[in-house]
Formats: C-alpha cells, structure tokens, sequence
C-alpha cells in the first residue's frame, strides 16, 4: 500500500512562490486560498501583508473621486445606481467646474496623491472630454498639482490620445467580475470591449486602473478567475469594490459580503497580485465597519480613497488618515510619484 | 406629513429603521423630507447638496 501523497498547505506554497520569488498565484492556488476556514484568516492577512511590504514598500497612496456626470447612464450595469435602465432614485447631475476645481482642493488637502474624474456614461462625447479638459486646466490653474486620474467609460484610440495631451496619468477602467460572470451582471457591452480599452490605455503609456466589485452572485471559483484575470492584464491599480446593495437596481437585495469573507478575499487577491496598487474602495463601510478597515490594511491593502464615492458617502477624510498614522504606515508623497 | 430620505416614503409609513441606517451610513438623501420629490445630488469628496425643484437645496454638514 503506498501513502497518500502529501498536501501541501496552499499558504506554505504563498510565502515561498509570492513572498519569496515575487509570482503571484494561479487561479487553483487562488481558490485554495479563498476556501480557507476563518481560523486561517489572520494567517493569511498576515502574509498578504507581508507580500506587500516585500513588494510594494510601505506607503499608502491616497486618492480621492468625484463624479463630474451623474446618473443617466445607458448601460445596465445591475450594480449601478446610475443606470438609467433601473428605477434607482440617482437623478442626472452634472458638476461645474468651480465644483471640480473645490473637489481637487478637498482632495489633495488630506494629502492624497490621485484625484479621479467619473462620468456614469457609456465612453465620453465631445462635451464630456471638452468639460474634463478645462476642469484640467482650472485645476491646475489653481495651483493644485495633484495627480489627475479618470474614469470616463469606453474609449476610441482617439480619445485616449487627447487624455494623454491633457496630462491624465491613470485610467479606470474596471472589468468588474470574471470574463465568465459579466454577461449576468452587464448585457449592453461585453467584457471583451472593456479589455480592448484597458489595451489601449496600456499602450498609450497611460496607468492602468482596473478592478471589480465582490458580491455580485460571483462563485468562489469565478472570484479565483477574475483574480488571475486582473493579474494577466498586469494593471498598475486595483481598486476592489464591495457591492453596496443600492435601491431600484437588480441587486438591491444581494447581501452585504460578510466581513470574513471579504477580508479572504482582499488577501487573495494580494497574493494574486504581488506587485500591484490593492485599493481599498467602495463598500467596504458596511462590508467592514471601522475593525475590519484595519484588518484590511493590515492584510496586503496599500491604497485607500477617502472621502467619499461617486454615489455613496464614505467615512471622513480624516478618520482614515487617523487610522494610518495609527497603524503607522506613511502615506504615499506626491514627490515620490512625479 | 414628512417623507423618509432614503426611500421617499411617507415616514409615518412603516419602519425606516433600514432607511435611518443606510443614512447614517453611506447614503446622502435622495428625496425631499417635505414633498417626496426626487433631488439632484451631488456628492463631493467631503459633503453633498441635495435639490429639490420645490424646496430647494440642502447641504451636509461639513
């Protein structure tokens, strides 16, 4: 009779394939990590945490969103309150530029680096990117040097060429869920034409922002795939959302993830992604609460927005810079990102 | 008779103990607490407005 093989422990393997060498886990291995019991959890947030010290350095970077046009969107994104498919109680709003030029005050007066312009729309019009070239342009003519990111939806080669004469340095383009689940979650565009955009940006020198929202009815198999998925497109950003169960949209019932669960996942997706911006994003409010936060950034988170979202109301500003200096992790200095 | 915020509901209708939460919480008002009209948001990194074409506009408390 010969003897079972050995098992070995998906973590064992982490710390010598991730922490050691610097390669982010396979899908399988992903899974393993997202199947641990919740005694494994600080075991886990511990390594990922190392993972990211290791890899990233100690520093948070800091960012701050603003939605510059709201709801009335097209597409059926069945998360999104600003579908204008569902009957969400988010009405069209459009943002002036003082509105944006005090938006990037807000955010760079708490030290953040980024500062994100939104638009809930399909890819920008010619208005769109005629109003975010002059906010550009009155942001800095205010004398803001903050970091200037956007998240304007799909792109043609054309557009991502005038974002990059206007000085936009990072891109948001999230791909949401796995390629296998995004037909349950979007039916007006494919997950095929959010990764031609995110090509684009790439190779037009832009930084790449991608990540998702767990808790959209993904398995634990499909949040594996997505983890690799997002570690192919090697992004140099992953914000990672928690779904916000939002009134009139299809998944205003979905439970909020439980805590456990997302802080697996969030050192999963560390482990995954070894080298990359992890950012804790939306959701993680009601998905945490103020223990969990830090268990997050104790568990290979190293970005954070602060403030508040697109939609949504976040804690304050102040409150999460309280908690780094707390946890003492230095926030990310513009100068080191110039 | 005043209307809940988040869900735009008659207050006196039904618990809003759900609704006082979200508010609390994450969410910025979205109907008018005096007619029930929906309101045109906007949330700003460190605050919001919120319009009502009747009543007007209210801001949170920076």
């Amino acid at each position: 009779m010969t003897a079972a093989p050995e098992q070995i422990d998906v973590l064992d393997e982490a710390r010598e394939q991730v922490l050691e060498r610097g390669v982010g886990l396979s899908e399988e291995q992903v899974l393993k990590v997202l199947e641990l019991p919740d005694d494994r959890i600080p075991e886990l947030l511990a390594l990922a945490h190392e993972v990211r010290e290791r890899w990233c350095g100690p520093e948070v970077e800091v960012e701050g969103i603003v939605s510059l046009k709201t709801g009335g969107c097209p597409e059926d994104c069945h998360f999104c309150s600003q579908s204008g498919q569902f009957p969400s109680p988010v009405r069209s709003a459009w943002l002036d530029i003082p509105g944006l030029v005090r938006a990037a005050r807000q955010t760079r007066d708490t030290g953040a680096t980024e500062f994100c312009i939104v638009a809930a729309v399909r890819g920008p019009d010619k208005r769109l990117l005629s109003q975010v070239r002059d906010g550009i342009k009155a942001i800095r003519e205010d004398g803001n040097d903050i970091q200037i990111a956007c998240s304007l939806g799909m792109l043609t080669q054309e557009q991502v060429d005038e974002l990059v004469a206007m000085g936009v340095h990072r891109y948001n383009h999230n791909l949401e869920t796995a390629r296998s689940h995004f037909p349950e979650v979007v039916t007006t565009h494919s997950w095929e034409e959010r990764w031609d955009t995110l090509r684009m940006i790439r190779d037009a020198g832009m930084e790449v922002c991608c990540g998702g929202i767990i808790g959209m009815g993904e398995t634990l198999a499909q949040r594996a795939e997505f983890a690799v998925q997002l570690a192919e497109l090697e992004p140099d950003e992953v914000p990672l959302n928690f779904l916000i169960p939002n009134p009139g949209t299809p998944y205003e019932n979905y439970p909020v993830v439980e805590g456990a669960e997302a802080l697996r996942t969030v050192g999963a997706f560390r482990l995954a992604l070894p080298r990359t911006i992890l950012r804790f994003a939306g959701g993680r409010e009601l998905t945490f609460g103020d223990l969990g936060a830090k268990q997050g950034m104790l568990g290979g988170i190293n970005a954070i927005i602060v403030g508040n979202y697109l939609t949504n109301l976040g804690r304050p500003a102040q409150q999460d810079l309280d908690m780094l200096e707390e946890l003492s992790m230095p926030i990310k200095a513009l100068s080191q990102t110039l | 008779m005043t209307y809940c915020s988040f869900c735009g509901k008659e207050d006196a209708d039904g618990d809003h103990a759900f609704c006082r939460q979200r508010l609390s919480m994450i969410d910025p008002p979205r109907y008018c607490a005096e007619c029930a009209r929906r309101m045109v948001v906007q949330v700003t990194p460190d605050g919001w407005t919120a319009r009502c074409s009747r009543h007007g506009e209210t801001a949170s408390a920076r």
